[in-house]
């Protein structure tokens, strides 16, 4: 017996002896926040997802270095028609995908093609969710080898920002023939890091493109690794098991700042946390005592202490990261109990007694129970009575977006887009009410809003378009259809070693300038 | 014997045919579907009808299943719907990694925890009996998920002796000693529990045949204490012991689905976790089939060794 304790003792202290958690040299290991979907960009929606796609493929057009502007990457240039329907590339030359097959205009053509046409020979690879991106393409032409020409069926001013996005990128024609509805587990594109291997549940990797045709990444390698506990991921950061890790539980933010072997990054993010208020019944349909539930909610609270400083308070439906789209003039509701009081007063409504739904957690809904309790404990200090009903993330969807009439008063709600027009054009028009099959839940109905986000979708001329957005968000801003509350600033943490790293606001995580020391 | 078995496997039939259509209601009856998982903040109706359409989940529900029961026949799992790869792969894939944990934690428990059973029913009410059944009920009591992250704390974070999480190193490795490494904690924390449960049920077995008449006869007869202890009063215990065993079995493969998800292991019940809240119906329908399966042959298997055991169960 006591030779056989000695043995199991022995066996243990040599699987542990070696040095463990140590990252190997010039390889950066991530920790994500689960597993990817697909490494097919066309087929993915998850921010989780297009961290690891942004490394390997790339599209058109790219969002410069720290911002939300349009960059030339694999088309050099492009002409706008004037009345806003034809977008003619000119490409890039002799740039060649990661099988070592030529970018080209048929390899355009295929990409948009096989998303949107129904009969071509690989839309059974899909389904392909954010199609709908470019659904207002009529026709991809191929003028030559190397241009390329969308027709589209109306003006669309956000299509340039869409092709920016992960789900424009180009993915190799040739991959998808040879690996068919697999495709999503061997990606070939042309990006500076190429797929190396996937292992369910345990890695995915890439390494580097040596053939890129624009600056070779820093590392040889980047280890993706999913860790779906927040806890564990930290606990992995501590440990050494990984270089980077990104969504920081913002009660380990400030343990990481303190500590010099880690740095803290964070960075603006397109992201909006807000509550809807239902307008089609309740005390919510007089504007006063919408007005009143944004003095009443002390929004610094929120930010500051629920969710430890990793967002800003929010002023409107768009959020700061649009910089160029941004309306600075208009501040958020500054927390005053007092004008609340006096709006409701002012109102004369006597039962204020509202039903608020609370998710349990979902994309970008940071601590939802905690923001719930914080802003029932507010609005209850200036005369109303929330009830709130807690549900599982998709649940609460179901039960949110088919419109709160009949069910509910108030419901969290966030949203991360790549466009400033996305989220107002799907959540505030008339036209996107539930019943006509947009997200516009609680039945916000401006027709100003209406006209100017209809006419700013098709204005082709930017500075137009920008204040256009500008006039929405100040509009919706006094309307107050929503509790605005935060945008969220993204955030992750590394091990000192790593250099050149840095967050960008569309919540890709693009690491080929990244090195590690 | 053959004959028992292969009623033993008919009546398994029913069993998980009726499982796999509740799995189907209940997947079925609860809100959100596969299409408002994909498309998140986008699930449009319009968006809804297409992506449904695409699935094939357009069709009546009982189509559905039975599209399904008649694939499995000829041996298509279908595919995933949130992961586009065939659920046969996956499920292959995590299986192999969940009964190598799984299975490590059940070696683990089987023989601490009869070793503790035996040695406290020996020493009834003697210090080891004691201190052997703090620990007992220390196990029993104590939250899986909670001690797992108190021990990557201690021994990843503090030490720095053992992994965190993962069940190979995230570059090179791939060796038994790496996974060996990775599995000492998932496999420790999963077995605490199970051990407990039945180093209990051991020492009470131990107890009721310790005072039986012929373990007074064979002490009689003049044999050694450690030969009426093993060899005849341990072995008639074993009999009860067995289907404990298989019903930890069971347990343990419950564990895995939060120990799992803890340690990042990337076995079936962490698969599963993610397939419920996608609702990735036909890949939770796959893993609850295989995990069943499973649990009824471990359970055909302890009845097996138990009648092997005990001769009168034999007739």
């Amino acid at each position: 017996m006591k030779s056989l304790l000695r043995g199991v003792a022995f066996a243990v202290l040599l699987a542990a002896s070696p040095a463990v958690a140590q990252t190997p040299p010039n390889v950066l290991v991530v920790g994500q926040i689960a597993e990817p979907q697909s490494l097919d960009p066309h087929v993915v929606t998850a921010a989780n997802d297009f961290r690891i796609l942004v490394n390997v493929f790339e599209g058109l057009v790219r969002f410069g270095d720290g911002t939300l502007e349009i960059e030339p990457a694999l088309a050099t240039d492009w002409t706008i028609s004037d009345d806003g329907l034809v977008y003619t590339f000119n490409l890039r030359e002799g740039v060649t995908f990661h099988d070592g097959t030529p970018f080209n205009a048929e390899a355009v053509k295929f990409n948009f093609d096989r998303m949107l046409d129904e009969n071509h020979p690989y839309y059974h690879t899909g389904p392909f969710p954010l199609s709908f991106f470019f659904g207002e393409i009529a026709e991809t032409t191929v003028l030559d080898d190397y241009t390329v020409q969308f027709t589209l069926s109306l003006p669309f001013a956000p299509f340039m920002s869409n092709l920016a996005g992960t789900t424009g990128v180009i993915v190799s024609p040739a991959a998808v023939a040879e690996h068919d509805e697999n495709f999503g587990r061997n990606p070939v594109g042309t990006g500076p890091f190429k797929f190396e291997e996937w292992q369910s549940n345990a890695r995915v990797v890439v390494s580097r493109n040596d053939d890129y045709w624009g600056e070779p990444a820093g590392v040889e390698a980047v280890v993706f690794r999913p860790i779906t506990d927040a806890n564990t991921r930290v606990a992995e950061m501590l440990s050494g098991g990984i270089d980077v890790m990104v969504e920081v539980p913002p009660d380990n933010v400030a343990m990481f700042d303190t500590d010099p072997g880690f740095l803290v990054h964070d960075a603006v993010g397109p992201h909006v946390w807000y509550v809807m208020l239902n307008m089609r019944e309740g005390p919510f349909t007089d504007v006063r005592i919408r007005q009143a539930a944004n003095y009443a909610v002390n929004k610094d609270t929120l930010v500051n202490d629920v969710l430890q400083g990793t967002a800003d308070v929010s002023a409107g439906p768009i959020p700061p990261a649009f910089n160029w789209a941004y309306n600075e003039d208009v501040g958020p509701y500054p927390y005053d109990p007092d004008r609340a009081r006096e709006l409701i007063a002012e109102a004369g409504i006597e039962d204020l007694s509202v039903t608020f739904y609370v998710t349990e957690g979902g994309s970008g809904m940071l601590d939802p129970i905690p923001m719930g309790t914080a802003i029932q404990a507010d609005l209850e200090a200036v005369g109303f009575d929330v009830a709130i009903q807690t549900y599982e993330w998709n649940t609460f969807l179901a039960n949110v977006n088919p419109g709160l009439e009949g069910k509910a008063d108030m419901a969290q709600m966030a949203w991360m887009t790549s466009d400033p027009d996305t989220l107002p054009f799907l959540t505030l028009r008339t036209a996107a009410w539930p019943e006509d099959g947009g997200f516009n839940s609680s039945y916000y109905s401006n027709v100003d809003v209406d006209e100017m986000l209809d006419q700013a979708r098709m204005e082709t001329d930017f500075d137009v378009r920008a204040q256009l957005y500008k006039d929405v968000h100040q509009v919706v801003h006094d309307d107050a259809p929503w509790i605005f509350v935060a945008n969220w600033k993204q955030n992750a943490v590394t091990t000192a070693d790593v250099e050149g790293f840095a967050l960008q606001p569309n919540f890709s995580l693009i690491l080929s300038g990244v090195t590690k020391n | 014997m053959g004959g028992y078995i292969v009623k033993r496997l008919i009546y398994a039939v029913p069993v998980i045919v009726g499982l796999s259509v509740i799995v189907f209601g209940i997947m079925a009856l609860i809100p959100g579907d596969p299409a408002q998982a994909i498309l998140g903040a986008y699930a449009t109706p319009e968006n809804v009808a297409r992506i449904n359409r695409d699935l094939g989940l357009d069709r009546p529900l009982h189509e559905q299943y039975f599209i399904w029961a008649g694939n499995l026949l000829q041996g298509d799992f279908g595919r995933s719907f949130i992961l586009n790869r065939p659920v046969l792969d996956e499920i292959l894939e995590r299986f192999s990694a969940t009964i190598v944990l799984a299975g490590a934690a059940l070696v683990l428990c089987s023989v601490l925890g009869i070793l503790a059973g035996v040695v406290s029913a020996v020493r009834q009410f003697g210090w080891t009996d004691r201190v052997v059944t703090l620990f007992v009920l220390i196990g029993i009591s104590t939250p899986a998920f909670w001690l797992g992250l108190l021990f990557i704390l201690i021994f990843a974070v503090h030490w720095r002796v053992l992994p965190a999480s993962g069940m190979y190193a995230v570059y090179g490795g791939g060796d038994l000693p790496d996974l060996l490494r990775h599995l000492i904690l998932p496999a420790v924390t999963l077995a605490i529990v199970a051990t407990g449960v039945i180093a209990r049920l051991t020492r009470a077995a131990m107890l009721e045949v310790l005072r039986q008449d012929f373990v007074r006869t064979a002490r009689a007869k003049g044999l050694p204490e450690r030969a009426v202890i093993y060899r005849h009063a341990f072995k008639a215990a074993l009999v009860s012991i067995i289907p404990v065993i298989g019903v930890q079995a069971g347990f343990v493969m419950g564990g895995a689905v939060y120990i799992e998800t803890v340690f990042q292991w990337p076995g079936i019940g962490a698969m599963l976790v993610n397939a419920i809240s996608t609702r990735d119906i036909l890949l939770v329908q796959g893993g609850v089939l295989v995990i069943a399966v499973t649990y009824v042959l471990i359970n055909l298997l302890a009845d097996v060794v138990q009648a092997v055991l005990d001769p009168r169960l034999k007739s």
